[in-house]
């Protein structure tokens, strides 16, 4: 009982304190990447610390919902990483949720955000909650059919079972309809947390902006937060996709070793991703927003194939 | 492939932050700011680039704070969409009619404790507009300004060494000056 609660904890802080560090390194290695010297890994805790005893100003226009959209959106973001099978397979709370409830309750903080960016009535945030909502739209059923083509072949939707049978069956990670789904999959996680092909995170022009319109009226306090979420967000979709589809050092029993080991491949796998990521954001340009949807339907083709592949490869 | 080549063969451009204070240049206007915000902003200032009627000569040398020979990025400061995000507002131009209004409104959109530098000798006193049918007076005239940096167009590093001398204290930085 101690152990699992213990080991909530752990998950909840490592979401938490290892967000702004994961957003400080993708920005390190882009910047090195691009021959400068960049800001320390560190920045995005600096950033955060002051944001936090900064003067919030709140539009006169704005209604409860912008107020109360940054705490729903960090709060979603706290609640998915006691779901999420971070260091062991037998997440204590594992059974409130699985990878159904998940991916609504990430898509409940999207549609928040989204509203809030209308709230104030600016004309950026409302172009940016339309934008988010085309994408949100269109990465769903991809997210949806992926998450299938796994659970098919393993026989539940519970992310815990996913892992275990990943863990324990190694051939099943050789499977083509895996791979299509890793792919698809890799595709919407970039979508749904704002990073290059689809929108960038870098970015100051309002007219290609979408993540950031919605928020442009956001200060202070709330700015944090919302930071924050959407590090945790990153955090989140980078472990899913380490641990769902490369399943390797996840611990299978609450044993403090086993736990450990799994702690430094959940650095290794989610630090490999966010190189990845980084290296991706070097070498390719944002897609023009009407070519979006070609991306996402190119990404939900895979997925359809992962499915269909089930039926066909054992 | 060629750019994952390119990229291990080009090496880091960015310069070592060389002494680069042209004292005259840059005229601390004696603002109380306080000692808490400076602390705070040590580390971390977002700058939300104000254009107030410049001819875009300012702007060009901002924009080359963003490369990566003098990536101001490394300061922890960073150039962001909206007032609402800032700490500093970096205004250039003499400050016309039309945009008084909108400055002013950039202003007091921005969430306290705040910075502002004025940019450019036509943000300090009009430059070649003074007098100009057009032209409302300096940044000083609308808003409170706590460091100008002169120049037609300042130097990227006149404008970097403006921002963090409105974040250091004065007496620390000359102290800093004479040891190099």
């Amino acid at each position: 009982m101690t152990a699992s609660i213990l080991i909530e904890a752990i998950q909840l802080l490592i979401v938490a304190l290892a967000a702004p560090l994961l957003v400080g390194s993708v920005r390190k290695l882009k910047a090195r990447l691009q021959g400068r010297r960049g800001a320390s890994v560190f920045q995005p805790y600096r950033d955060l610390r002051k944001l936090l005893v900064k003067e919030a100003v709140i539009s006169e226009n704005t209604s409860w919902i912008f107020r109360f959209t940054p705490y729903l959106v960090a709060s979603v973001m706290l609640l998915s990483s006691l779901v999420v099978p971070m260091l062991t397979t037998r997440t204590p709370l594992g059974f409130t949720g699985n990878i159904i409830v998940l991916m609504y309750l990430l898509l409940l903080a999207t549609f928040f955000l989204a509203l809030a960016g209308l709230d104030a009535g600016s004309a950026f945030g409302g172009m940016g909650s339309s934008r988010e909502m085309i994408i949100a739209a269109l990465a769903e059923p991809t997210v949806m059919i992926a998450i299938f083509a796994i659970a098919l072949r393993v026989g539940s939707t519970s992310l815990d079972e996913i892992v275990r049978r990943g863990a324990d069956d190694s051939l099943l990670l050789l499977n083509p309809g895996h791979l299509l789904a890793f792919v698809a999959f890799f595709i919407v996680a970039l979508a749904e947390t704002g990073r290059l092909p689809v929108d960038n995170p870098a970015t100051h022009l309002e007219l290609t902006m979408i993540h950031e319109a919605m928020i442009l009226e956001y200060s202070g306090r709330h700015l944090a937060l919302i930071e924050w979420a959407a590090g945790m967000k990153l955090f989140l979709f980078l472990t899913l996709l380490s641990n769902l589809f490369f399943p390797w050092g996840v611990a299978r029993t609450l044993e403090p070793l086993p736990v450990a080991i799994a702690f430094a491949a959940l650095a290794l796998k989610v630090g490999a991703l966010a190189a990845a990521v980084a290296i991706l954001e070097t070498s390719i340009a944002k897609l023009r927003l009407f070519r979006v949807p070609e991306l996402l339907s190119g990404s939900f083709t895979l997925a359809l194939l992962a499915v269909i592949s089930f039926f066909f490869v054992r | 492939m060629t750019l994952v080549k390119k990229i291990w063969t080009t090496p880091v451009v960015t310069e070592p932050q060389g002494v680069i204070i042209e004292d005259a240049q840059i005229e601390i206007i004696a603002r109380q700011i306080d000692e808490r915000a400076r602390k705070l902003f040590g580390r971390s200032l977002h700058i939300r680039e104000v254009d107030a009627g410049s001819c875009n000569g300012c702007e060009i040398e901002i924009v080359a704070l963003n490369n990566p020979y003098y990536d101001l990025e490394r300061f922890g400061l960073h150039f962001v969409a909206s007032p609402r995000h800032a700490d500093c507002l970096l205004v250039t131009g003499p400050v016309t009619r039309n945009m008084a209004d909108p400055l002013r409104r950039t202003y007091e959109a921005t969430p306290g404790p705040k910075l502002v530098v004025a940019v450019g000798d036509c943000a300090r006193d009009c430059g070649v507009f003074a007098g100009g049918y057009g032209v409302f007076g300096p940044v000083s005239a609308v808003v409170p300004v706590d460091v100008v940096v002169a120049g037609c167009p300042p130097t990227p590093p006149m404008i970097l060494s403006g921002i963090l001398a409105a974040l250091e204290k004065r007496e620390q930085r000359q102290v800093e000056i004479t040891q190099q």
